[in-house]
């Protein structure tokens, strides 16, 4: 990742998501920042990094998700050209976590950005390979125009934040 | 024929029911797509690696099923090959029963509208709720959706909440504000996908190695209905299979931009199910375990695989459903899907689609309103070729003589040499014929002007040629070009080089001003230039289906030119849609060394003169605005599609002129269609799309056109005459 390739995301992102730049240290305050109670998450994965230590509700029960205000996921990558974040989900249940609340914050390491979509396919051709193989590319947040206007906010989130770990 | 007066109205109807919301939406999404596309710069090289792939994919068909039913078995779920709807439709069923199941929930997906499965389970004694907004709304009108990806853009909103209001019972009435109908939306369709027993998508793409399925959505209800339920069904045909995830990858960048205008949907769904998702159980609010998820991958072919064979039908299954030739359309604009008709597709490749998968009888309707304009072409992310898909589906359904049976077959017999068989739509061999017409009247021009304008003439053309009465027929020319030109010959005595100027059709007997002006400005710019007797190109045979015709007609001009061709003259063509046959239509109509060799020495007049120009060509020999000249200019369609457009103004520019141009890429009028009983109302419709774009053009400012269609629509929009670019800058060509 090139500080290049960061600010290109950071700029992508601009219009479609909130963005908070920390490091592991900060980490807690600044998710407190991008969450509103009640919020659910799913374990991170970067290091000296947990939601242990956070007001977010790990391993969440369905009607956790279904009332949560916020849901916390980690993201595999961002894709600096597009402001997307890849989302994989397994057994912890990303996959509902991140689409059932009304706001999405999504966790990417700084050094997980990469710069346009053929690099981000084989990144991800890799982690299919390894057995990561249900992950969906999210950009900004749920959206229809089947009602006449463009609307945000339809079966998935209405907002979305994105927390990237500037040390990591 | 009463049959072109009902279709006449049932086309006046939808523009005046459905004609806004769809022509607001359509048009807002063109512009869109063309914005997105124009600032991406990998556009052309990821449209040529989506046609590889596509190409390769369908090619390696067979086997891609075999190794995908072998990845989805080691994933744990199952592949079933559906031969034909009703297949699918029983597959569907079974599992629903397997699974004690009695709802089903549904994200959006064409291919399940081509099996009609929601009608299927229903009957069944299912509940089928489709989950995707604009779907949740035509479910509920009990209507069919109106477009690829935007299903109920033919209402507004204010119709959507009346809809919701009489249909759905909200506790308090729902105004049309859009935010307050999502809200009311999505609260429903949530409790029925947290209560179903089974998802059902389709897929947008199938990965054969892994057996993962890409779906791509912004309102991320086919995210909800595959993972809450425990039983995932998803109904794909056979042509969505790619081989390897890396395949995707160009159509993650591409679907979006050609099909929304956004550079990448909300939602690029990466599932390789079962996944391993724990199933949330929301009335015992536990989850169960993701090993009990199923997964049941249909695969339809239902007429695929034989389209397969099909040389001309194949290019459809390239398709990726992303609607740009549906937005990209005029006649779609203006008259929405329902007005193309067809039982599942509509639009631009809708023909292919259903002429592949439901038969040739319900890709006629649609397949009529095709005027062949090509800007669907640089709008399709693999490049498919759909102009011509409609040619060849037309062709297929003359030779099937819907009409067979008119009794005025003899009228038109005499004045159509074709090759088309008897049974072919006489209006269809009245125009592919034109230049026999055209030829006859010249002999005696001012008697068949008379005739033509006469009103048992004009009872006879509308009788027997659907040729709408409204519009006034072009007058033929008391000289023809080629007259003209004989009494004169080449004039250049010295010349820096040879070329020929094409006779089209129109120029020669209709308009000789415009190829008197082209044989002016080339000389003055030091051409010898020849006007050699040269056939119809084509075009007119084409445009209505007559392939053979069309054929014949390439052969001949193919014959006349090559001679000059290989002395070293070009050729100069001032009618844009002849200058389309010759670069891009002759592909599939002439061998392919044959159709190089005129595809690469001819030229657009206008391309011409800027390339004599940059050569070194003195512009002072033209003629150029006295003060400041304003001008209006209408690029003609195809002249967009080839990419021409800008040496007209560029040359225009040099000379000094102001010039300002339509960004409307359609007049309407294409070729015959405008004159067409059934079509003029929906032509003139379309015109005025093109008025209101170029606004008022006042006395002091000129409007020029390229084509002939569009010269003949301006004309009757602005009535004013509207002279061709050429024409300006001829010397002594009285301006």
């Amino acid at each position: 990742m090139s500080s290049e390739t960061l600010a290109t995301f950071e700029s992508s992102l601009q219009g479609v998501a909130t963005v908070h730049t920390t490091d592991a240290e900060s980490f807690t305050e600044t998710l407190g920042e991008a969450i509103e109670e009640p919020a659910v998450g799913t374990a991170l994965p970067h290091e000296g990094v947990s939601l242990a230590d956070t007001s977010v509700v790990l391993d969440p029960s369905p009607s956790d998700i279904e009332t949560a205000a916020t849901g916390v996921t980690p993201a595999g990558l961002g894709i600096a050209d597009y402001g997307t974040v890849t989302l994989p989900s397994g057994a912890a249940g990303e996959e509902l976590v991140s689409l059932y609340a009304p706001r999405h914050v999504a966790v990417v390491a700084a050094s997980d950005v990469v710069m346009d979509m053929p690099a981000a396919y084989e990144r991800m051709g890799e982690e299919f390979a390894a057995g990561t193989d249900t992950q969906v590319l999210a950009t900004g947040p749920s959206a229809t125009a089947d009602m006449g206007t463009l609307v945000e906010g339809v079966h998935g989130p209405s907002e979305t934040h994105v927390l990237i770990l500037e040390d990591r | 024929m009463s049959s072109r007066r009902d279709r006449a109205d049932e086309l006046r109807h939808l523009m005046e029911t459905e004609g806004e919301a769809v022509g607001q939406n359509t048009r807002t999404v063109n512009q869109l797509t063309n914005y997105a596309l124009q600032r991406f710069d990998d556009y052309e090289e990821l449209r040529t690696a989506a046609r590889g792939i596509k190409e390769r994919a369908i090619a390696d068909l067979p086997d891609l099923i075999d190794r995908v039913d072998e990845a989805v078995e080691a994933n744990g779920g199952q592949v079933h090959v559906a031969q034909s709807a009703a297949d699918a439709n029983r597959i569907a069923e079974r599992i629903m029963a397997d699974q004690d199941a009695e709802k089903l929930v549904k994200s959006k997906s064409m291919t399940t509208e081509e099996i009609d499965v929601n009608d299927h389970l229903e009957s069944a004694g299912y509940e089928v709720v489709e989950t995707d907004l604009g779907e949740f709304v035509v479910q509920l009108a009990d209507e069919s959706p109106s477009h690829l990806i935007g299903p109920a853009m033919h209402k507004s909103a204010d119709e959507i909440a009346a809809l919701f209001n009489s249909e759905l019972d909200p506790d308090e009435e729902l105004s049309g504000d859009p935010i307050e109908l999502t809200a009311f939306a999505r609260e429903r369709v949530g409790e029925h996908i947290r209560e179903a027993d089974v998802g059902m998508t389709g897929a947008n793409f199938v990965v054969a190695e892994s057996g993962t399925l890409m779906l791509v959505t912004n309102e991320g209800n086919a995210r909800k209905t595959a993972v809450t339920p425990d039983t995932h069904i998803a109904v794909a045909g056979v042509e969505k299979l790619v081989p390897s995830l890396a395949d995707l990858q160009p159509f993650t960048e591409l679907i979006a931009r050609t099909g929304t205008g956004q550079d990448i949907t909300s939602y690029v769904s990466l599932l390789t199910p079962p996944v391993d998702t724990p199933i949330p159980d929301f009335e015992t609010d536990e989850f169960r375990d993701a090993d009990e998820r199923s997964f049941h991958l249909i695969l339809l072919d239902n007429g695929r695989m034989t389209m397969r064979e099909d040389e001309d039908l194949r290019e459809t299954l390239y398709c990726i459903r992303c609607g740009a030739c549906n937005n990209s359309c005029a006649n779609f604009q203006t008259v929405g899907g329902h007005g193309f008709g067809g039982e599942t597709y509509t639009g631009g490749i809708g023909t292919g689609w259903e002429a592949g998968v439901h038969g040739l009888d319900s890709a006629s309707d649609m397949n009529d309103l095709c005027t062949g304009c090509s800007r669907c072409e640089p709008k399709c992310p693999t490049k498919i070729d759909i102009p011509w898909i409609n040619t060849v589906v037309r062709e297929r359904l003359n030779h099937q003589g819907a009409d067979g049976e008119d009794d005025l077959d003899f009228l038109v017999e005499g004045l159509t040499p074709d090759e088309e068989p008897t049974g072919t739509d006489l209006q269809k061999r009245f125009f592919g014929n034109i230049e026999t017409v055209a030829k006859l009247g010249s002999l005696a021009p001012g008697l068949a002007n008379a005739v033509a304008s006469s009103r048992p003439g004009n009872w006879l053309l509308e009788r027997v040629a659907g040729v709408d009465s409204r519009r006034d027929l072009p007058t033929l020319a008391d000289e023809t070009l080629r007259e003209w030109y004989g009494s004169r010959g080449a004039q250049v005595s010295q010349p820096d080089r040879d070329v020929v100027l094409y006779p089209d059709l129109y120029t020669d007997y209709f308009d000789p001003d415009r190829g008197k002006a082209a044989v002016r400005a080339l000389e003055a710019l030091g051409c010898r230039v020849h006007v050699p007797p040269v056939p119809e190109s084509g075009r007119a045979p084409l445009s209505q289906g007559m392939i053979e015709t069309a054929r014949e007609q390439a052969e001949r001009v193919h014959g006349a030119l090559v001679t000059h061709i290989d002395q070293g003259r070009d050729v100069v063509v001032v009618e844009p849609s002849d200058l389309a046959m010759f670069r891009s239509d002759y592909e599939h109509l002439l061998p392919e060394r044959s159709f190089e060799r005129v595809a690469d020495h001819s030229y657009d007049v206008m391309e011409y003169v800027y390339g004599l120009l940059e050569n070194g060509s003195e512009a002072d020999a033209l003629q150029s605005p006295e003060g400041d000249e304003e001008i209006a200019y209408h690029s003609h369609c195809q002249q967009r599609t080839l990419g021409l457009a800008d040496y007209t103004t560029s040359v225009l520019d040099e000379l000094g002129y102001d010039v300002r141009t339509s960004s409307v890429e359609c007049c309407g009028m294409a070729g015959s269609f405008g004159y067409k009983r059934e079509y003029y109302e929906m032509s003139v419709e379309v015109g005025e799309q093109l008025a209101d774009d170029l606004g008022e053009v006042d006395d002091g400012e000129r409007l020029i056109a390229s084509g002939t269609s569009c010269q003949e629509q301006l004309d009757t929009l602005y009535e004013r005459q509207v002279p061709h670019p050429v024409e300006l800058l001829a010397p002594g060509s009285g301006r």
